[in-house]
């Protein structure tokens, strides 16, 4: 750091001493390097070797195994639900991030945190939760089952189950990005441009959407990485069908309750691959962003 | 410009259509489903309520999951504020990196997660062996909750005290050096207390998180009621034995203790806030 | 005027046709639900099971499984999971499903041959190496500081079989006094630290967290664990006495009425009879009903005296009395009642 000791005709008379020695504006050499090597034997032991041992663990039969527990049938069923699953949540749960961030950044009304509360309570609340919440509702047991057994209609312990349990888990992360955001940005250029003449859609379209571009895409990396990854709500709704209501979390689960420990793990490295996606776009958009998009709110 | 109205109007249009998105959506998926489920528990009578109150798998399942939550949360407010210090403050090989991997619990799926760590820690694993032979037993015990809950928890307070501290006047560092405080002195009356709101924040969403968990816990944790086993667990146990009225009324007690106590820690922080004339 | 829903009703329109025409195509499904320790059988099975009707009929056909305890499969099928068969670990879930919900008739049982049970198993303990506790029958699982594992008998099917078999073992060793089979039944279960949902939980539990002395297990499950997961590290222990357990199989008629699957769900049962279904059951260590195909497996298996669920008065009786709400097992678990 700077040393900034001032010019020695402008100090008292103990200057002296100041001079000789700079201010302690930082820590002891030996200071930081502790400090640091706490940090990164913290990191090490919580982050690096996790993510190591997931991949030597599907590795440990060789690379003909890896590949071959990434083909089996049963595997592929349970990619194909998971990227499903995120396909019919993440707009979902875009357009209403866009829609309620709209109405409580661009209006003023009664019981504004309130709503931002309940926005937040999914992801306050144990996925668990969130999965009963929707057994009670839609299982035959539950307060629309006799409704939905007599058309024949399955929501729990089949896929559209899993996917509005999802829904539920995922549905603050976009909100939660654009609401600070929008908040800072006002309303100005949106008024603007509507006494310009744009309409209502135009304005959005145009004005609103280039603004929270990198934010509104952070949050839906948020929501996908979160979708894909989701195990206590679905494990809930799911019937347990292997191949069938199983997705990439809950197939770990049952390859692993299965013995078979070497595909459990080369699927939980596709997952993790995809995580590392995630994390190298997100730092991707905020070099773009120019600021670290994050920084706001979690 | 504005209309002094119980809603303001405005000239930006949209309000009663997004609002009405808003409010259908959060009703159907959120709103709807919960009070359902608080209608049920309720639906089970008073009875079977102090029932599970008083059952002492219960009870020792709170302990267990709000307790090694606290813990967690605590351990990553230590470790977190010091990787947040040392990556803004210090220089060193890799910090770029380093910054960018933080989120990975964030989003790492929680079962993988979970079988990582127990591949880790159990007693062949590659931390597991060096702990066994000192004579800790991580996986399947209390400790490898705490460990799951600490990798869970570990963005929380790094990245609620990163900006905060990027932000930092050190202007306020300066000036209190040139009036002959020392290093330590500094760090404590000078920089800490204007980060310890956001250190609480962190803490807090970390402690909020960990309670819930589930995916990551389930396989490292021994599952012994009474001893290892956690609420969500204890939750999805009742409805597999289709005990619907015990599953809500468990559910229902954790979110009323989880909204206690996050209702307290804000209160602290917000009176902690105040006394700094912040 | 552009319409910002435009993309995402492109994205939507091309996933939901994917999904119908997968949907068109679907060949002939079946879903198998199952409990907990059959995996692996019907994995290979399904497979043969497929051969086979593709071979003699021309159609493809997919099975689908789902395993968890057999008492939570059943009351999963009563409440709406969609099985075409149930392969259940005791008869009396399956009459549960055809009482509570209607599913199939309550004569299901009759339908096959051997009480609708192609294969049969029975119940022993699994010990660690070298058997360090030294566990040879049932009286050594009460004894203090034995630590037993067994499934929670209220979803599974294996962890009622394991009460009944030392029920029975207790009545004989005190001569019919059911207050002191009560006593033991209670020690037993106070030396079971966690009661997992389903038999491979239990499994699990054992094997790989470490947790107590001996499990409580079916004897393929047993056999599986010592001859292909982890050879060398456990040793199967064969108690003085058992009980025979007789896993039913049937099909649940109201679905595959349903869903126009009847033929193929009864061709898929009956090959559980057939020389090569039987022959599969053998290799993954039940124990076949065809006496050829016992034949071939017999130095696997030990013989050993078996009671069966008549001697309790049938399943209904003994689920009644033992099972259900305020039955023994919840009478056992209250607190103060375990002293």
């Amino acid at each position: 750091m700077v040393d900034l000791a001032p010019p020695a005709d402008l100090v008292a008379d103990d200057s002296a001493r100041r001079i000789a020695s700079p201010l302690p504006l930082t820590e002891s050499f030996a200071t930081r390097v502790a400090l640091i090597l706490v940090a990164l034997f913290f990191l090490m032991v919580f982050l690096i070797l996790p993510l190591v041992v997931v991949f030597a663990e599907a590795l440990r039969q060789g690379i003909g195994a890896y590949g071959a527990a990434l083909i089996e049938p049963n595997a592929v069923a349970a990619i194909e639900l998971t990227l499903l699953t995120a396909l019919i949540v993440v707009p979902l749960n875009a357009a209403f991030g866009i829609a309620a961030a709209w109405a409580i950044t661009k209006f003023n009304f009664p019981g504004k945190n309130l709503l931002i509360t309940l926005i937040d309570l999914p992801f306050s609340v144990s996925p668990v939760i969130g999965g009963m919440v929707f057994v009670l509702l839609f299982g035959a047991q539950g307060l629309f089952g006799p409704l939905l057994t007599a058309h024949g209609i399955k929501i729990v312990f089949a896929i559209p189950g899993i996917v509005i349990a999802t829904l539920f888990v995922t549905l603050p992360f976009v909100a939660r990005e654009l609401i600070p955001l929008m908040q800072k940005q006002g309303t100005q250029q949106e008024e603007a441009a509507l006494m310009l003449g744009a309409s209502g859609w135009q304005t959005l379209w145009r004005v609103t959407l280039p603004n929270i571009k990198w934010s509104l895409l952070y949050g839906i990396l948020l929501c996908n990485g979160r979708a894909i990854g989701e195990f206590g709500a679905v494990a809930v709704v799911s019937g347990h069908i292997i191949g069938l209501t199983n997705t990439m979390p809950l197939q770990v689960e049952v390859l692993y309750n299965d013995y078979a420990f070497a595909a459990a793990f080369a699927v939980a490295s596709l997952l993790t691959l995809m995580a590392l996606a995630t994390l190298a776009l997100k730092t991707w958009l905020e070099w773009r962003a120019g600021t670290p998009v994050a920084r706001t709110r979690l | 410009m504005a209309v002094h109205a119980l809603w303001q109007r405005s000239v930006i249009p949209g309000f009663g259509l997004t609002l009405g998105i808003t409010l259908s959506y959060l009703g159907l998926i959120v709103i709807i489903p919960l009070c359902v489920m608080f209608f049920k528990a309720a639906d089970a009578g008073w009875a079977k309520f102090l029932a599970e109150l008083t059952s002492p798998r219960t009870l020792a399942a709170f302990r267990v999951s709000f307790g090694i939550a606290f813990l967690a949360a605590f351990i990553n407010a230590i470790f977190g504020f010091i990787v947040a210090w040392v990556i803004v403050r210090y220089d060193f090989p890799g910090r770029r990196f380093v910054d960018s991997l933080i989120d990975l619990p964030f989003a790492l799926p929680t079962a993988v997660a979970g079988i990582a760590l127990t591949s880790l820690y159990s007693v062949h694993g590659w931390l597991g062996a060096p702990l066994a032979a000192i004579g800790i037993t991580a996986a399947f015990t209390p400790l490898g909750i705490l460990i799951a809950l600490v990798f869970v928890g570990l963005p929380f307070v790094v990245r609620t005290v990163e900006p905060v501290l990027l932000d930092f006047d050190r202007e306020l560092e300066e000036s209190a050096a040139m009036l002959g405080a020392s290093r330590t002195s500094i760090l404590f009356r000078v920089v800490f207390p204007p980060l310890l709101p956001a250190l609480m924040t962190g803490f807090t969403l970390a402690f909020a998180r960990a309670i819930g968990e589930y995916g990551s816990v389930i396989f490292i944790a021994g599952n012994i009621p009474g001893y290892s086993e956690i609420v969500p667990l204890l939750i999805v146990i009742k409805l597999e034995q289709f005990d619907y009225a015990g599953a809500t009324v468990i559910a229902t007690m954790m979110l009323v203790a989880s909204f206690i106590l996050l209702l307290a820690i804000n209160l602290l922080q917000a009176w902690t806030r105040r006394r700094q004339g912040g | 005027m552009r319409d910002p829903y435009c993309k995402a009703k492109g994205w939507a329109i091309p996933a939901l046709l994917s999904l119908l025409v997968s949907a068109a195509q679907a060949d002939t499904t079946l879903l198998n639900a199952s409990y907990d320790p059959t995996r692996r059988f019907y994995s290979v099975f399904n497979q043969a099971f497929a051969a086979l009707w593709k071979a003699e009929r021309g159609e493809k056909v997919s099975i689908y499984q789902s395993h968890t305890g057999s008492g939570a499969q059943a009351r999963s099928v009563s409440f709406g999971l969609e099985a075409d068969v149930v392969t259940l670990a005791l008869a009396y879930d399956i009459d549960a499903i055809a009482q509570r919900a209607g599913l199939l008739p309550k004569d299901w049982q009759e339908r096959l041959p051997d009480n609708s049970a192609p294969y049969t198993s029975t119940i022993v303990f699994l010990v660690r190496k070298g058997n360090p506790k030294q566990i040879r029958d049932w009286s050594d699982l009460v004894k203090d500081g034995v630590g037993i594992v067994t499934p929670n008998p209220k979803t599974s099917g294996g962890a009622r079989w394991n009460h009944l078999a030392a029920w029975g073992y207790a009545l004989r060793i005190s001569g019919n006094d059911e207050n002191r089979a009560r006593d033991f039944i209670a020690r037993l279960y106070r030396n079971a630290p966690v009661l997992d949902t389903g038999a491979r939980g239990a499994t699990i539990t054992f094997t790989r967290r470490d947790i107590g002395d001996v499990l409580i297990a079916w004897e393929n499950e047993a056999l599986l664990v010592t001859n292909e997961v982890s050879p060398g590290a456990f040793e199967v222990v064969v108690p003085s006495t058992s009980i025979l357990a007789e896993p039913p199989v049937a099909v649940v008629d109201k679905v595959v009425d349903r869903r126009g699957t009847r033929e193929v769900a009864e061709a898929y049962l009956k090959f559980l009879y057939s020389a090569e279904g039987q022959d599969l059951a053998g290799r993954f260590f039940f124990r076949p009903r065809q006496a050829r195909a016992m034949d071939k497996f017999r130095d696997r298996f030990v013989k050993l005296e078996l009671m069966t669920i008549d001697q309790f008065g049938g399943w209904a009786q003994a689920q009644k009395v033992h099972f259900t709400d305020d039955g023994i097992f919840d009478q056992i678990q209250r607190p103060g009642a375990r002293q």
